[in-house]
């Protein structure tokens, strides 16, 4: 019937068509957001389809970069300045006004305020990804995944950056990074990928429904960020806790996955110059938690991706 | 049996409008109940099976879902049930120039814009030449985009969406923008698709896209499947179903004469609706007139379905100075031959002074068909010989 539908006139089904049907025909009829109706199997559909999509995503963090910074003077400078000023701004208020008596205080806080910038610029980045696309949420299909992805990717090379300075100021500052404890940075750094991927996948989703998150994490972060041993040491926070036997809050403030991350940070960068007598930084290792912050971190990812992809199929009539 | 790339089974979508959007109104409004959320089915229980290589043409009135249902094959939108399969690579034209940024190049934007409908960098690079040859801005492609012009810009993104590279290609009325010669541009480029064998499947409003390109058009009607068939048989339902009411219209003018009765004849004062090409047609007014006046010109026009003017005059452009009115004219316009195309069409009559704004407007106030067994095209019935002279 449908075969016969041709209208008299139509070209006669020529060489390049029937090749084409067939080719088509090898192909396995697949179903579309998949994603979206299979639970269990989906994270892995999903990753797949990004990776399917990598050129895409590389394309889309190329443009991030390349139009946050078009046609200023600095360009890239700019995401180097601001981090640059925090330190600055903590080094003369705490380092000078408050005496804080750390060796080096500036290269302590820069290693802190290397992963915390990630962080935010990731978080808050991501809350609006969708939100911010939606022409092309709209419009065209692809794995709405890439929108976050692409601003964790931009945020990276911003980091990348930061950390090439952070590594140029501990070299002249005569640390060293062959510390036994450099092994942890890349530990850290793992940790909060996963972690940071996880909430701005969650954050993206979330904020299409409920547009208060954009504006409701600004102040989370701010709060967050003081909660966060970056610009104080660890121990001796710990130790008064201890001292007023809030055992339970010490445990409770150490649970911060950003407090591990930071802490794994500071430890990897500058541990070297800790001479042991110091309570800046956090007494043990922090290895196994940053290990329990990465696996608990991909349970939050596995289920952010679920909850992104449960709603992902909305986004285009949400917005 | 050919290949089957499309399969759509007992789709249906719904849209719930009206949606609180902050948390502080979806927790203030917890407890009471859902008077702001209403719900409509954009699709319900859609099926059918699309083979490779055909062109499906969508068509229905606004609403009627069109545009949901190529999202939701698009992936776009995925279903409340049902469910969408398909095979081979998929390119969705719904906007031109999708991803554009205005901050970056012509030539930035090119591979974007490709590797968003799916082209990777490695063919966006081999038809790059061919890209910006079709655009024809050469000149600006290393300008960023924000200082195109529109028409620039348009083009640009054209000149991508052509060089997609699908098995299925889903577009949506992109087709209905541009000048005349943009148009056909875009046309040639879809039968082209057509003759490698590509499958498309496109929504549109102009039926003769739908007659040109099409070998087979589902028509929706409140997001149902109401035809499935060849164009023929779709066009006709779809001018049924369709017709603007006529004599739905509002009114124009101050009503100083008023236009109390139109009727369509058969040219000798009978009532009549249905013609061939050829019949002759009558058009009769009652005009009232509530002051005396000697300033005034009485107009027909007719309209097709696509509101296309097909014929229009007046007692002025006649040169027929009308009598001084007072109380009620009856008057005729009478047509010896209408050599129109099968299709309904629709009668709008004015009264108006020489100069200044009319009196009475009736927009579409009466509607006839033309039916004849000769199937061809456009507005004009013409009469063509044929033959093979060499």
């Amino acid at each position: 019937m449908l075969s016969d539908a041709r209208p008299p006139g139509g070209e006669p089904p020529l060489d390049a068509i029937a090749a084409r049907v067939a080719a088509i025909e090898r192909l396995p009829m697949e179903r579309v957001n998949q994603g979206a109706a299979s639970p269990w199997r989906g994270f892995g559909l999903a990753a797949r389809e990004v990776y399917d999509y990598r050129e895409l995503l590389v394309n889309l963090i190329r443009k991030e970069l390349k139009t946050k910074y078009k046609d200023s003077v600095l360009g890239f400078l700019w995401s180097l300045l601001r981090p640059m000023l925090l330190l600055a701004v903590y080094y003369v208020a705490i380092g000078k006004f408050l005496g804080m008596t750390f060796k080096l205080f500036p290269i302590f806080l820069f290693s802190g305020l290397v992963a915390w910038s990630l962080f935010t610029d990731v978080l808050g980045g991501c809350t609006g990804s969708i939100v911010g696309n939606a022409g092309l949420i709209k419009k065209v299909y692809f794995p709405r995944e890439l929108l976050p992805l692409s601003v964790v990717g931009a945020s990276l090379v911003n980091f990348a950056m930061q950390l090439v300075v952070l590594v140029v100021a501990v070299l002249i500052f005569g640390g060293s990074l062959s510390g036994q404890q450099i092994w942890l940075l890349p530990l850290a750094f793992l940790a909060l990928l996963v972690f940071m991927t996880a909430c701005g996948l969650g954050l993206a989703a979330a904020n299409v429904r409920f547009r208060d998150i954009q504006h409701l994490i600004e102040i989370v972060l701010l709060l967050w960020f003081w909660l966060t041993p970056i610009v104080y040491g660890v121990g001796s926070v710990l130790q008064r806790m201890e001292a007023s036997g809030l055992h339970w809050l010490a445990q409770l403030y150490l649970a911060n996955p950003m407090a591990s991350v930071v802490i794994g940070f500071q430890q990897a960068v500058y541990g070297s110059y800790n001479d042991g007598t110091t309570q800046q930084t956090f007494a043990g290792s922090i290895a196994p938690r940053l290990l329990v912050v990465i696996a608990a971190s991909s349970v939050l990812l596995w289920l952010a991706q679920r909850y992104f992809a449960r709603d992902q199929g909305n986004f285009a009539q949400e917005l | 049996m050919a290949a089957i790339i499309l399969r759509v089974s007992d789709v249906a979508k719904k849209f719930t409008i009206n949606r609180d959007k902050s948390l502080k109104e979806r927790l203030t409004g917890l407890g009471r109940d859902k008077r702001h959320v209403r719900e409509f089915w954009a699709l319900r229980d859609v099926s059918f099976e699309l083979e490779a290589s055909r062109t499906l043409g969508l068509i229905g009135a606004n609403g009627s879902g069109k545009s949901t249902l190529l999202k939701v094959i698009g992936g776009i939108l995925s279903p409340d049930r049902g469910q969408v399969e398909r095979r081979g690579r998929l390119a969705a034209l719904l906007e031109l120039g999708a991803g554009f940024h205005g901050d970056l190049t012509g030539r930035e934007n090119v591979y974007l814009n490709a590797s968003i409908l799916g082209l990777s960098n490695r063919q966006t690079d081999a038809y790059f030449d061919a890209i910006v040859d079709f655009s024809g801005i050469e000149r600006f492609i290393d300008t960023q985009v924000k200082f195109y012009s529109s028409g620039m810009y348009v083009r640009l993104a054209f000149a991508v969406a052509v060089h997609v590279d699908p098995d299925l290609l889903l577009v949506d009325e992109v087709l209905a923008v541009g000048d005349e010669p943009f148009q056909r541009k875009c046309m040639e480029r879809i039968k082209q698709f057509q003759r490698e064998g590509r499958t498309i499947v496109f929504v549109t409003h102009g039926l003769d896209q739908v007659r040109q390109l099409c070998d087979r058009v589902i028509m929706l009607e409140d997001g149902r499947v109401v035809v499935d068939g060849t164009p023929v048989d779709a066009l006709r339902a779809f001018r049924d179903r369709y017709n603007v009411r006529a004599g739905q219209e509002p009114e124009h003018g101050d009503r100083r004469l008023e236009i109390v009765k139109t009727i369509v004849t058969d040219g000798a004062g009978r009532p009549k609706d249905r013609f061939a090409p050829g019949d002759a047609l009558g058009i009769e007014l009652e005009v009232l007139a509530r002051e005396p006046t000697d300033d005034w010109v009485a107009g027909v026009a007719i309209t097709n379905h696509l509101d296309l003017l097909v014929y229009g005059t007046n007692t002025a452009l006649q040169s027929i100075e009308l009598p001084p009115i007072s109380g009620r004219r009856r008057l005729r316009y009478r047509f010896d031959s209408i050599p129109m195309v099968e299709g309904q069409y629709y009668v709008t009559v004015a009264v108006h002074p020489r100069v200044g704004p009319e009196y009475h407007r009736l927009d579409r106030v009466v509607s006839f068909k033309v039916v004849s067994d000769a199937a061809d095209d456009g507005v004009l019935h013409l009469i063509p010989r044929f033959e093979v002279i060499e």
